[in-house]
């Protein structure tokens, strides 16, 4: 095992008093990397599941790579369906790569620097979170985001997102939304509009996506067909269109036990009784349009920023479901409520969480009462 | 017979089930170990050298002087073992083989008192195999608990078959009943499996005491663990305390009051994939095992399950309260892209699976926690120390032993049964 022996040579150079200790992190991540340690249980229990952060993280990755394939694809039709061109599938996939893989770098390099940064300053192991979250962010943005934007946002969304509260699993919200709320509130008309969503895109072609068109006075009749937004031919984010893909990709993660069912469940809920409730849009074209699949299951499932209890998962689902509709339809300023609802119900699943926690700690209480009226 | 069911749990399936072929050894040394017991700090009674029988005080509790520890066999007391700051982790016992003990004087387990019994259990050292919840400490004689609760069955990978090693020793388990009824004002429960062999010893005895209850439950480990069923039963309420023991602690009790003599037999289950022929021996308490280990290389011998025993690759002596040894496979070796290889068997090294990170996912240990009690709450609530929250989430109806299952599945990696244990720890000494 020539690689084995390379990594036991040099990695006494990476520890306490090595010549290069101050990479001890960055040193890890990519032998852990490699090869999952050889550390054995030293007290309780003397097996552990194979399960671990790494593969929990990297089931999301694998769940996300048939949004991330269609999301290709799909950049390059739309660009030349607004041309009205005729070109062949890898002319369509090479334009969609050439304009996906830059987000993919930024979004990686600029995350992954700070990330690294972070684990050397606080001596602690790198976790793998930003690979889910770096994955993210290029999928729950308009193509022709500048990359500086996408730099700012990232940068923004790793440091005041995350690693200010502590890293992975410390956050309030969930950083790859922070990151789009971030460029959705700094730079709105880069991110919103009828322009944003098709790579460089005919003048007088329209590029509106299903929500655009609701949101600007249209009818069911102006939409797409049913079809094309669940196979996901629309102008839109680029993950977000294709719900088969999202299926897929949800379906997965919910087999694995890395999602929540009970979130998915209680969204869709939420969903479909608001906008039985006050919408005269039918409740299906709510789940097809926009990013509500997509932020269902990719998002609000994300369990760092989700309520974590069962019932709180129940009653944090059917509230992101129904704001998310009502903002849709109430609001007069954006079209999508997702993002912000989701975004709204991280901030209150501790609430959620807490009531929840402390109707048990009642019901205990009752019993200590009932208990010591006994013995009197 | 009332039946429950418990829903929540797993039920782990390891390689090498022990035979049901039982074999007689003669240990050649016994150690009693301080450590084995919770809070417990020994005051020496013997030294290197002296000769002791089966029931003479070896050491007694500082912090409870009136609970000692006596000798599971007669012979010479080999050596004190200590480790860091002179604490004392064994005191080994080398046999003389002739099995001579103290004689207690036989009583009745009809006629004899609550007092009696005490004192006679106190000063055969019998008394230390009860314990009691919370805390997991040696029973408080004088503390009159809310129930006795005796599991009759061992949900934990490869455990004993019960029903198997009580089978001959009916007589025995029914007098030590009759004499554990006597210690409560409340029930004494016993929680039996359906399908085992050992409801047959339960329903060969008609004439228990009307305090006894028996209970059949049913479902996944941790079914099988005392505080599982103590929650099914009647859950803890801050300021009470129940009081349990094993079923072949009822055996020895039983028989110190037939024949007034601490007999330290174990059968024990010698159980594991590391382990050749895996079948089971009767033995006594602190058996030195090592004649009858016939392991694999590379491998971790454990007195007691992987959940919760403990790692005597060392010193190869049983753990008081243990009837079961386990011999797994060392998992030390480096594996290319582990993390990402799909997996076939899910436990089979001691491997950790991956490193220690932050709370991550939720609802995971709900899966297979079967308690009215938010586990990650309860954990965070001990890493901080917050007696009142721990209190207030339901410390007292745990011990780190129910948390095993989450600490196995934990994708984080954290030492959760080590961070129970220690907020019980925490609340004992403040609170005593």
């Amino acid at each position: 095992m020539g690689l084995r022996s390379f990594i036991d040579k040099i990695k006494p150079n990476f520890e306490q008093g090595g010549k290069y200790a101050k990479f001890h992190s960055t040193f890890e991540a990519f032998e852990t990397f490699l090869y999952t340690p050889n550390r054995v249980t030293s007290n309780g229990a003397h097996i552990r599941n194979y399960v671990d952060m790494k593969r929990n993280m990297i089931y999301v990755v694998i769940a996300l790579i048939p949004c991330f394939l269609f999301g290709t694809w799909n950049i390059g039709y739309q660009h030349f369906l607004s041309f009205g061109e005729s070109v062949t599938f890898w002319q369509i996939i090479g334009y969609g790569l050439l304009k996906i893989i830059p987000l993919y770098l930024v979004s990686y390099i600029v995350g992954l620097v700070i990330e690294f940064t972070f684990a050397e300053i606080r001596h602690e192991e790198v976790n793998e979170g930003y690979f889910v979250t770096g994955f993210l962010i290029p999928l729950i943005m308009p193509v022709d985001v500048p990359l500086w934007m996408l730099a700012l946002a990232v940068a923004f969304a790793v440091i005041i997102g995350k690693e200010v509260f502590g890293g992975s699993g410390m956050n309030v919200v969930n950083p790859a939304l922070l990151a789009r709320a971030f460029l959705f509130f700094s730079y709105p008309s880069k991110m919103t509009g009828d322009s944003v969503w098709i790579a460089e895109k005919a003048d007088a072609y329209s590029g509106a996506t299903p929500l655009g068109t609701i949101f600007n006075g249209g009818s069911v009749n102006d939409l797409p067909s049913l079809m094309d937004m669940f196979v996901g031919t629309i102008p839109g984010s680029v993950g977000e269109t294709s719900k088969i893909a999202i299926l897929i990709g949800g379906i997965f993660l919910i087999i694995t036990g890395v999602s929540s069912l009970r979130i998915i469940i209680s969204t869709f809920i939420g969903a479909i009784a608001m906008s039985l409730l006050i919408s005269d849009v039918p409740f299906y074209y709510h789940l097809l349009m926009g990013g509500f699949m997509f932020g269902t299951f990719f998002m609000a499932t994300d369990p760092v920023t989700a309520a974590q209890t069962n019932i709180g998962k129940w009653i944090y689902g059917f509230l992101i479901g129904t704001i998310a509709i009502l903002i849709r339809v109430a609001n007069p300023g954006y079209p999508e409520g997702m993002m912000l609802a989701i975004l709204l119900m991280n901030v209150f699943a501790p609430l959620i969480d807490w009531c929840v926690v402390a109707c048990n700690i009642h019901k205990r209480k009752k019993r200590w009462a009932a208990a010591e009226r006994r013995t009197r | 017979m009332d039946k429950i069911k418990i829903r929540k749990g797993l039920d782990i399936r390891l390689a090498g089930e022990p035979s049901k072929h039982l074999e007689s050894f003669e240990p050649t040394s016994c150690a009693l170990k301080p450590t084995d017991f919770i809070g417990v700090t020994p005051k020496m009674h013997v030294e290197e050298g002296d000769e002791v029988k089966a029931g003479s005080v070896l050491f007694h509790n500082k912090n409870r002087e009136n609970i000692v520890f006596t000798s599971p066999i007669s012979g010479t007391v080999k050596a004190i073992v200590r480790g860091e700051k002179r604490a004392i982790l064994r005191v080994v016992i080398e046999s003389d083989g002739k099995n001579e003990s103290i004689d207690f004087g036989a009583s009745g387990a009809e006629t004899v008192t609550r007092g009696e019994i005490i004192d006679k259990m106190v000063s055969s050292g019998v008394w230390t195999m009860l314990r009691q919840r919370p805390f997991a400490t040696i029973a408080n004689p004088a503390d009159n608990p809310k129930h006795i609760f005796i599991s009759m069955f061992d949900t934990a990978p490869l455990a004993p078959d019960n029903g198997y090693i009580i089978e001959n020793q009916s007589d025995e388990f029914n007098a030590g009943i009759k004499v554990l009824s006597k210690l409560t004002d409340g029930n004494v429960y016993i929680n039996v499996r359906k399908d085992a062999l050992q409801a047959d010893v339960v329903r060969r005895v008609p004439t228990w005491p009307e305090n006894v209850v028996v209970t059949e439950f049913s479902g996944p480990h941790p079914a099988g663990n005392v505080g599982t069923q103590i929650n099914a039963l009647s859950p803890i309420n801050k300021g009470e305390v129940v009081w349990y023991c094993y079923p072949q602690d009822v055996i020895t009790i039983g028989k110190l009051f037939l024949t007034g003599r601490y007999d330290s037999t174990r059968i024990i289950a010698m159980t594991g994939a590391a382990m050749h022929n895996p079948h089971y021996y009767k033995t006594k308490i602190g058996a030195d095992i090592s004649p009858i280990l016939d392991i694999e290389e590379n491998s971790r011998v454990i007195s007691g399950n992987v959940l919760t025993g403990t790692n005597i690759t060392d010193d190869k002596h049983l753990c008081f309260h243990d009837s079961q040894v386990t011999v797994i496979h060392e998992g030390n070796q480096y594996k290319l892209f582990g993390w990402l290889l799909p997996v076939f068997k899910r436990f089979t090294d001691t491997n950790t699976n991956g490193d220690r990170r932050p709370y991550i996912m939720t609802g995971e240990f709900e899966r297979v926690f079967p308690f009215d009690i938010y586990p990650m709450q309860l954990i965070k609530a001990c890493l901080i120390k917050d007696i009142d929250q721990m209190e207030e989430l339901g410390i007292y109806e745990v011990d780190a032993e129910d948390f095993a299952l989450c600490e196995v599945i934990d994708p984080s990696k954290t030492p959760i049964q080590q961070i129970i244990r220690e907020g019980l720890e925490f609340i004992r000494k403040e609170t005593s």
